[in-house]
């Protein structure tokens, strides 16, 4: 990025000229992104519908990507710049990897996200926000770890679960009420997949599992063998049973009162 | 105020081109071959943190003969330019017909101004094709011109020596192992016809593999899986489907620019 800002400055996001503008500008927005820990490592979900307005812009957008080999960022916030930015993300990592000989560190790639964040602060007070969720898993520590950020590029370490865009309230709580320390990878996944129905049952900019497109969640997995995503088949059949379960008990699980 | 000396210019650039090739014959030569599934880089290095091959992009690998400093920032130059290009166009953008362009320009340059020395550099910039037909080698000695090689090419001291061995024993189709050995065969011949043994921790190998799961095709081969394909039966096909369930293991030693790519590629190649 250093090499990119002197060579052709134009092409960071962070250095654009902006024009003068009143009110907020019409963009797509996406909405929410899910991760929680479990034992082995880390999930990282995303709902698939940007918004622009009230209209919906794209039922079928991919919020999720993989950063590198060990960790994956999902992105809420203007689809346009945030896609820009995980791109942006993603070649400093490789570029890093490569003239380096050795990866960085976990913790240096969340920092090299916040301040990615924080160069598009001046787009961000227009409402051009782009707030991400970065969960990797952190080889030195052997676990997975989650940061989340504020559209200042102020980052967070979250422990457990977390959750990011307009629907963050409600699968924030339902995963509250849901996640516990021992989940395996397969429990990991449908909490993620619970949170989002339940982000996308109370949030409109949220959208649930479309069974009539075959539309499902992008759902990924970091673990000690790396980023994989759940095809097509695996994700559809978490978000069946979930959406089955839901035809008899529509607010979902129950969690004990006391 | 006295005149200089006239040189004329062909004695001027012999002298550089020898100055150069002498800088390069210092170095241990590495071999780069073709395989039936990609294509194989060899070479005796007793360090293991300063890398004669490394990737540039997904499908494309770099491998030098000469001075360390000198070759190390054109690779880093190399990663750059790929890097810039597959940012701003797209990822099947960059070519090493382009990277390669790219190096003989710089290297044109360099050995023809007169105000700098001569990189005492060979390189050799191979892509991995979709198929075997989709390989290329090109091989760009120190004055910058670039050489379409196919089969095999082999940089550095005893460079010519180590071709005409090659070139007679290659042959389309290789496993693995049986150019692997073709390679560790070619490199352990001395100059005076004499053979001497490298043992497996001075060997640095690498891999460019087009049946990898994976975007990026550059592997490193350490560890155990090297010498197991080292000890493998030249005849033996079953090389390539195990040597990827002990990648992790080989990959952390190494820690090198492919150590994410672990053990779940096994599954998918399997």
């Amino acid at each position: 990025m250093d090499f990119l800002s002197d060579h052709s400055p134009g092409m960071l996001p962070g250095n654009r000229n902006l024009p003068p503008l009143q009110g907020a500008v019409e963009a797509p927005h996406g909405t929410t992104i899910v991760a929680a820990t479990f034992g082995d490592g880390v999930v990282l979900a995303g709902d698939r519908r940007a918004t622009m307005g009230n209209v919906i812009a794209q039922r079928d957008i991919e919020k999720v990507f993989p950063a590198d080999e060990y960790s994956a960022v999902g992105i809420a916030g203007t689809a346009g710049l945030a896609v820009e930015m995980v791109k942006l993300f993603q070649l400093e990592l490789e570029h890093f990897e490569k003239v380096e000989g050795a990866q960085l560190s976990l913790e240096g790639k969340a920092n090299r996200l916040s301040t990615m964040i924080r160069s598009n602060l001046a787009m961000a007070m227009q409402g051009l926000a782009v707030v991400p969720l970065f969960a990797g898993f952190d080889i030195d520590r052997e676990k997975g770890r989650i940061f989340s950020y504020d559209v200042t590029g102020g980052r967070s370490e979250e422990h457990g679960y977390a959750a990011t865009g307009s629907g963050s309230v409600f699968a924030r709580g339902s995963m509250k009420k849901l996640y516990r320390q021992d989940l395996t990878e397969q429990e990991a996944l449908t909490l993620v997949v619970q949170a989002l129905y339940d982000a996308a049952d109370d949030d409109s900019a949220t959208g649930g599992p479309d069974v009539a497109r075959r539309i499902y969640p992008i759902v990924t997995v970091i673990t000690d063998e790396g980023f994989r995503r759940l095809d097509d088949a695996e994700s559809s059949e978490i978000a069946r049973s979930v959406l089955e379960h839901r035809l008899e008990q529509p607010d979902g699980p129950r969690a004990a009162l006391l | 105020m006295s005149t200089p000396f006239y040189v004329s210019p062909q004695q001027a650039m012999a002298d550089r081109a020898e100055y150069a090739r002498k800088g390069i014959a210092r170095g241990r030569s590495l071999v780069v071959l073709q395989y039936a599934d990609g294509i194989v880089f060899v070479g005796e290095n007793p360090s293991r943190a300063l890398h004669k091959f490394s990737e540039i992009y997904d499908r494309i690998g770099f491998a030098a003969a000469g001075k360390y400093n000198e070759y190390e920032n054109l690779r880093i130059g190399g990663v750059r330019y790929a890097d810039l290009r597959g940012y701003t166009y797209d990822r099947d953008d960059v070519t090493a017909r382009g990277l390669a362009n790219v190096y003989a320009q710089t290297l044109g340059t360099i050995f023809s101004s007169a105000a700098e020395k001569p990189y005492e550099v060979e390189l050799v910039v191979a892509e991995v094709g979709v198929a075997p037909e989709g390989d290329q080698i090109y091989r760009l000695p120190h004055d910058g011109s670039i050489v379409d090689e196919h089969g095999s090419v082999a940089v550095g001291g005893n460079a010519e020596q180590i071709s005409t061995f090659l070139d007679q024993r290659h042959r389309d189709g290789m496993t693995l192992a049986e150019a692997l050995k073709l390679a560790v065969q070619a490199l352990s011949r001395d100059p005076n016809g004499s053979e001497r043994e490298i043992p497996a921790e001075r060997l640095e190998v690498a891999v460019l593999d087009r049946t990898r799961p994976q975007q990026r095709k550059f592997k490193r081969i350490v560890g155990r899986q090297l010498a197991r394909l080292l000890e493998a039966d030249g005849g033996s096909a079953p090389t390539d489907a195990p040597s990827d369930t002990e990648e992790g293991e080989g990959g952390e030693s190494a820690a090198a620019t492919d150590a994410p790519e672990s053990t779940d590629s096994g599954g998918d190649v399997e």
